[in-house]
């Protein structure tokens, strides 16, 4: 398993460089760019120039990229162009709260879209199957922002009973550790600040789930309904074994095999929600550091963003190869 | 009192929006303790049905199963599903025919076999390991104790159907249904499995209910021989008698139609014309009249009913074929 591991990482390496190509490349072909974006409309085409200079984009872009690649490999990652900070920095401070709403969000779509499924599959045809597959074409349907914006009106503005935006009520004085609102607060014994972090959560977490928990559901169903079918289940049946054991040792496990590969795409896919969910929620992620990017144009943050979110899908992606071949033997030996 | 009395069962596939289909009619037999008893026929005849009905294994949706299985008295088709589930596997148990799709693809062998003895004879993990190493020496793996954490992938094709055949026979069921076991074998395999399962059925007194559509299978295993064609048993006979003398024209056609070794080169083969599709329903006439050489106008017009024609044997026929001269002379 360790050397499968290895192996992996090892290719993930030409990946990302490929990819930092293509990223480059793509960055540059947008119309204006970062002189253009700081100038303004009004600027005259020989103060972009000598701004341009200034920023060294006159020059070849093979050499640009030949620079940044050398900084890249050094772990330099250049300085934002907006705010002047180096970009790691920038991105390691807004990378905790993106990920503690991916994490929290990826759990609600996990740990309830499985049992949803499975129930599903256990009831099919009847009432109960029927209104969890309209449900889940209603999620997969809506938007992300939109149910964001319906459900901060709802719960927030109409309701009163959740907090609309930010990630913790101002008046919390919380110690700062990890960045991490909710684990800060359990580290320095600050409950109340825990407490606050994990109430702001709720809106925001249900609305990013929507999409992933509305596929998990579909893919549970769908894969237990395959396995239930399958002959060796009768077998399970035929030795007298307990319902619930035929449920879960059997069936289950089986059918977790296609739902470990969604839900590796779907974290993948969730970055992407993360940036709409944080713009309604005014949440402070990497999301606003991207929107922002990519108005003015901020090359250094933007390729650092896309390079990171790339390494992150091709994590995720080894672990469910990894998952994989847990469960399933046949993926191992071969 | 026999150990499997099963009478009139009957099993239709009801869907929405078409034709409900019997699978199973009317389909009666008794199995006594330690005996072996065939239920043969082509793809198609019911067989299969018969017996996933007897184990309870039909899908609960979409299949009406009536009549009565009693199995030592106890009618296993109003059992409800807990106590069904306390008998399988350890009163009455199967092998089926695919061994490879039949056994989990994610759980190793040996917890397939042990946990049919933790949940039947309340045998802690570690024991029924070494049970289960046992168990799988005597249907003839080699180097079990390996094997136990062994994938089914790991094993070949009979190494499988031994493998399920020691999970069914775990816990000394006192019957044992093989559906088409050998089916998906290697023909040298399938002797040395055939061999095997009548070894272990005899030294266990398990009677066994051998489902196939072989007739050699049948020759070399079975006591007594229930032919069904349609859904229906069309004869019933002891194995000699059935091979010395076929009445049915159906049972008669299967055994011509075994190709002969001892045949002259390019003689031609003898297969029953037609195919179990396009038969007719049971309701009126014969279902095999489409098909058989030896129809009568009423065969097409009255359904036959089965009748006992004397030595145990029924037959359902309204024009069998004539018993052999040879054998009359002889007797």
């Amino acid at each position: 398993m360790l050397r499968f591991t290895i192996r992996r990482l090892l290719q993930a390496i030409p990946t990302l460089f490929v990819l930092s190509v293509l990223v480059f490349a793509w960055l540059r072909s947008l119309p204006g760019g970062p002189a253009t974006a700081l100038l303004g409309d009004k600027a005259t085409p020989e103060s972009i120039a000598s701004l341009e200079k200034i920023m060294g984009l006159d020059q070849p872009l093979y050499l640009q990229y030949f620079n940044f690649l050398g900084r890249m490999l050094s772990g330099d990652m250049g300085n934002s162009i907006i705010s002047a900070d180096p970009v790691l920095e920038e991105i390691g401070r807004a990378l905790p709260a993106t990920i503690e709403l991916s994490v929290v969000a990826l759990l609600i779509a996990v740990l309830l879209g499985i049992p949803l499924g499975y129930l599903s599959a256990s009831y099919r045809g009847r009432f109960f199957d029927n209104a969890t597959i309209m449900g889940t074409l209603a999620g997969v349907a809506v938007p992300v922002f939109f149910l964001g914006i319906v459900l901060k009106y709802v719960f927030a503005q109409e309701l009163g009973l959740l907090p609309p935006s930010s990630r913790q009520d101002a008046d919390i004085d919380a110690t700062r550790v990890t960045g991490f609102a909710t684990l800060d607060g359990m580290l320095t014994g600050e409950w109340d600040a825990t407490g606050n972090a994990l109430w702001h959560l709720v809106l925001p977490a249900i609305a990013l789930s929507s999409i992933p928990l509305a596929v998990i559901v579909r893919i549970t169903r769908a894969s237990v309904l395959d396995v239930l079918n399958e002959d060796f289940i009768r077998t399970a049946n035929a030795k007298g074994l307990q319902a619930t054991v035929v449920r879960t040792r059997h069936v289950l496990r089986n059918a977790l095999l296609p739902v470990s590969t969604t839900v590796g795409l779907q974290t993948g896919l969730l970055l992407g929600g993360a940036v709409l969910t944080e713009k309604v929620f005014v949440w402070g992620g990497l999301g606003s550091l991207l929107s922002e990017g990519i108005q003015r144009r901020d090359y250094p943050r933007l390729q650092a963003l896309i390079l990171l979110a790339a390494g992150v899908y091709v994590l995720v992606n080894l672990l469910v190869d990894i998952s994989y071949a847990i469960i399933d033997p046949r993926v191992r030996t071969s | 009192m026999a150990l499997l009395e099963v009478r009139d069962l009957t099993v239709v596939f009801e869907r929405k929006g078409t034709k409900p289909f019997t699978a199973v009619d009317h389909v009666s037999f008794d199995v006594e303790p330690g005996q072996t008893v065939g239920l043969v026929g082509e793809s198609g005849c019911g067989k299969s049905v018969t017996s996933l009905a007897i184990m309870g294994l039909l899908p609960a949706r979409g299949a009406r199963v009536t009549g009565s299985v009693l199995f030592e008295g106890v009618d296993l088709l109003t059992l409800p599903d807990k106590q069904f589930r306390d008998r399988r596997g350890r009163d009455l148990a199967m092998v089926f025919q695919d061994p490879l799709s039949s056994l989990n693809p994610v759980i190793p062998i040996g917890i397939q076999v042990t946990e049919v003895l933790e949940r039947h004879r309340d045998m802690p993990r570690k024991k029924a390991m070494v049970e289960a190493a046992g168990l799988l020496d005597k249907v003839g793996i080699p180097d079990p104790t390996r094997r136990l954490s062994e994938y089914p992938h790991q094993l070949s094709g009979g190494m499988r159907q031994r493998a399920l055949i020691a999970i069914a026979l775990a816990c000394r069921p006192r019957l044992l249904i093989a559906d088409e076991p050998t089916t998906a074998l290697d023909v040298t395999i399938q002797a040395q499995i055939l061999a095997l399962l009548k070894e272990l059925v005899h030294d266990m007194g398990t009677a066994l209910v051998m489902i196939t559509h072989d007739l050699g299978v049948v020759a070399g295993l079975c006591d007594e021989v229930n032919v069904l064609y349609g859904g229906r048993v069309v004869e019933k006979a002891e194995r000699h008698e059935l091979f010395a003398a076929p009445r049915h024209p159906y049972t008669h056609g299967l055994l011509a139609s075994i190709p002969r070794l001892d045949a002259p080169r390019g003689e031609k083969l003898n297969p029953i014309r037609g195919s179990v599709s396009d038969n007719i329903p049971w309701t009126e006439g014969c279902a095999f009249a489409p098909r058989c050489p030896n129809k009568l106008d009423v065969c097409v017009r009255v359904t036959p009913e089965q009748e006992d024609i004397g030595g145990g044997r029924l037959l359902r026929c309204h024009n069998p074929v004539k018993p052999p001269v040879v054998e009359e002379v002889s007797v």
